[in-house]
């Protein structure tokens, strides 16, 4: 957190009282009252939520609306580049930028394991903050519940969005057509491997920092450039394949990408090849693919590379069937991109 | 990455692609032994640079692939008891027992952990006193010293806490076994590196000699692998049947002395069961009698468990080079990673995995030249 | 079967045979290592790593002969072919 104003912020409960989540926090009763008060209101602190009502109340500019769901659950809760409240506020604004929304609230629950330190939480509930504040949302509703130790890990955050559409584009995989270009936002990886690197049975020093970002302001200016946007698809838990496959399947086309394209950073194949992972099966938290007309591709590359270097056409849609992802690999060849079964557990044999 | 990415360059792969064209007269038959080796023929398309007179046929060089079902069954009765830390490599959590594997043993809260070395298994030891810590240890040669040394240190410091369940098997007997049945028609192999890495490959040249095949002693990236294809065909082609190294950056003649010493120090070789395969003399390890208190078999009495195989997975055929995945019936189909019937579809070395992940249109082209 | 990958290492850490550790960088990942089987490796050196363990010194210049060999039958093929 560089930001001086959070900074400077301490929790406003008093540590010394209250240094841990008790089940009484989750009672409904004086102490709920006092968390949701003096610890989410104080950093959430915006006109909507402090009107204390049991929803909030908002004006929405326009008729069409996004609006999306997502929880979170990640171990650890704080790693390299970011922590759990950080994916969960970015996480959101990603699904409803994917729809070329502008995301404009957030409503947030969670769920705490008794024992959780205060302080621990008000460090998660500032990043939200810093998170939210950076693109413009507003954190407007929220919920606490309290489990028995044992029966979470820490945090569990539920995160609902919502956006308004201002372009009359229809952003979908059924907008793909034979021609399109693929552009992926950055490099892959970061986020897994920076989580991956932070457990403790791996004992990795030098690591690298998750991808976790905002990737409204990126898809905002592309709209405004006036790009004929077909299909938008943030990377997340499955990779860049997953998200491939997906959109591929459902577009019911072929889509072809080369290996030699897509960007992955020294450190994430370094460790890539130690474990026997494919970098294409890694989580982000901080990427996307953006499918466009082709006539447009070079400004909407442009406009990727200002927020990431590392931005790459890394392919196009090449004919209709059959309907999944074939890749050319650096050594020339190809072959069929599928998606994970499962978890990616390190390869060692 | 150095000694990684110039090994992946497009343009010597094509180079040798033309060579191996060139040299290639005849149909040729060549299996690569290891698992590793296999997925990286998949991954990288290698297939695609070949001509299509030679067949590769991959070979029983996944150890999580040829653990008999016993010792998994074993597994499972071990990490089932109450006080028990099970750890293993990740690639075992889903391989199939009789029933379920050990992911299912953890969901019914069974204290299993997977780890990157079993050096860690030590540490959990250390600090669990009060728990019997299990080491689940499969691999070849290459795996064996890691092995020996986490016994030989878990011995020096008198860990009582702590024992381990070997399966681990050797490469060359196996080469034995799949050379010994006429039918088998493999007539070249790709011997896999790191196995030799640790232990040379002198073992290899009385095999190239008495069976008059060539063994190329080969690496595991594209580039390696073409050129050890293109060694070996250059071999058969002339009607030679020696031992070479490929893979002459990590592999010397005589292996890592060290490693064959601790490995010696500890284990003795011993027959062991082969999945898909069946038993095979002297081509496992067990532990030498200094070091029979670390055996888990002994200490939880499990070695009486034994098991017949299910008959609908064909993976001992796939392993000896009998058949290819996709002419297996169940393959993709009631066989898939999400459901596997054997481990060669479980293991992301197994030959079964490798086709389904990036093979499938071969098995859609060999179903439409059908 | 058996990953292994090169790591160039960095820092010898523990100098005692058995328990022989250093620092090894994958790609700029850093991880320890036992180096109880590569005694004669040395800080600077790439090493060839499987489950935690260094099982050989990756050799420089047999790791180059490969391209030289690439382009040597290269050209006695070429050669071969004009006769």
């Amino acid at each position: 957190m560089d930001d001086p104003f959070l900074k400077n912020l301490s929790c406003p409960i008093s540590i010394e009282k209250y240094p841990n989540i008790t089940l009484a926090h989750g009672g409904g009763g004086r102490m709920s009252d006092t968390l949701i008060r003096e610890l989410f209101h104080s950093a959430f602190a915006n006109e909507v939520i402090l009107k204390h009502c049991d929803s909030a109340v908002v004006t929405l500019p326009r008729k069409n609306i996004a609006m999306t769901t997502d929880s979170y659950v990640v171990s650890p809760l704080f790693f390299p580049g970011g922590d759990i409240g950080k994916i969960a506020v970015h996480g959101t604004i990603n699904d409803l930028a994917m729809s070329g929304a502008r995301p404009l609230y957030i409503s947030a629950a969670f769920i705490l394991e008794e024992g959780f330190p205060i302080e621990k939480l008000w460090k998660i509930v500032l990043s939200m903050k810093q998170a939210a504040d950076e693109s413009e949302v507003q954190i407007i509703a929220g919920d606490t519940k309290v489990v028995d130790k044992g029966k979470c890990d820490g945090v569990f955050i539920t995160t609902t969005g919502v956006g308004v559409i201002e372009h009359n584009l229809d952003i979908s995989p059924k907008s793909i057509a034979v021609g399109d270009t693929i552009l992926l936002s950055g490099d892959i990886g970061r986020h897994g491997i920076a989580i991956i690197s932070a457990r403790e049975e791996l004992d990795m020093s030098s690591t690298i920092e998750s991808d976790s970002a905002p990737l409204w302001a990126a898809v905002c200016e592309m709209l405004q450039a006036g790009i004929n946007i077909h299909c938008l698809r943030d990377l997340t838990r499955g990779g860049l394949a997953s998200a491939l496959v997906e959109i591929a399947e459902t577009s019911k086309l072929h889509f072809n990408v080369k290996e030699r394209e897509i960007q992955v950073h020294e450190k994430v194949r370094g460790v890539s090849e130690f474990l026997g992972f494919d970098p294409l099966h890694i989580a982000n938290e901080g990427r996307f693919i953006a499918i466009v007309a082709p006539k447009d591709s070079n400004k909407a590359l442009e406009i990727l590379r200002a927020y990431n270097a590392a931005a790459n056409t890394i392919g196009h849609i090449d004919k209709k069937s059959p309907r999944r992802v074939t890749l050319e690999t650096v050594v020339g060849t190809r072959r069929i991109v599928d998606m994970l079964s499962g978890e990616q557990l390190p390869r060692i044999c | 990455m150095k000694f990684v990415d110039e090994y992946r360059d497009a343009t010597a792969a094509r180079r040798i692609s033309e060579l191996i064209r060139a040299k290639t007269t005849k149909p040729w038959k060549i299996m690569e032994i290891c698992g590793g080796q296999t997925h990286s023929i998949v991954r990288f398309g290698i297939g695609e640079l070949l001509p299509q007179e030679i067949t590769l046929v991959h070979g029983p060089g996944c150890p999580v692939c040829v653990t008999p079902i016993e010792v998994i069954d074993r597994a499972l009765a071990i990490a089932s008891l109450n006080n028990v830390i099970f750890c293993t490599f990740a690639d075992m959590l889903r391989v199939p027992g009789t029933s379920g594997d050990l992911f299912s043993i953890k969901g019914r809260g069974g204290d299993i952990r997977f780890m990157y070395s079993p050096l860690e298994a030590l540490a959990i030891a250390k600090a669990n006193p009060d728990k019997e810590v299990v080491f689940f240890a499969v691999g070849f040669e290459t795996t064996a010293p890691a092995t020996a040394m986490t016994a030989f240190q878990a011995k020096t410091e008198n860990l009582s806490n702590f024992s381990l369940l070997v399966s681990h098997v050797l490469v060359p007997p196996a080469i034995e076994a799949i050379l010994c049945p006429k039918n088998s028609g493999i007539q070249g192999f790709l011997a896999a590196g790191h196995v030799c890495t640790v232990m040379g490959y002198a073992e290899y040249e009385p095999l190239a000699k008495k069976y008059g095949v060539p063994i190329v002693v080969t690496g595991f990236e594209p580039i390696d692998i073409l050129s050890g294809i293109y060694l070996c065909v250059k071999q058969l082609e002339e009607g030679r049947a020696e031992v070479e190294n490929q893979y002459s950056r990590s592999v010397k003649r005589e292996g890592a002395r060290e490693a064959q010493a601790l490995v010696n120090q500890v284990f003795e070789p011993t027959m062991r069961k082969w999945r898909g395969i069946g038993g095979i003399d002297r081509s496992g390890l067990k532990f030498r009698p200094d070091y029979e208190k670390l055996d888990a078999e002994i200490r939880f009495n499990v070695s009486l468990i034994e098991r017949e195989e299910d008959s609908l997975c064909i993976s001992g055929s796939i392993l000896q080079g009998f058949k290819k995945p996709f002419e297996c019936p169940a393959f993709g189909t009631s066989c898939t990673p999400e459901h596997p019937l054997g481990a060669t579809m479980v293991s992301s070395e197994g030959a079964c995995s490798a086709y389904y992940k990036y093979r499938r249109d071969d098995r859609e082209t060999a179903f439409a030249e059908a | 079967m058996c990953l292994a990958v090169p790591g160039e290492l960095l820092e010898i850490t523990d100098t005692n045979p058995i328990t022989r550790r250093g620092k090894v960088s994958f790609g700029g990942i850093v991880k320890e290592i036992n180096l109880a089987f590569v005694p004669e490796a040395t800080v600077g050196d790439y090493v060839l790593v499987h489950i935690g363990f260094a099982l050989s010194k990756i050799d420089e210049k047999e790791a180059k002969s490969i391209f030289s060999f690439i382009e040597d039958i290269g050209h006695l093929e070429e050669l071969v072919e004009e006769r």
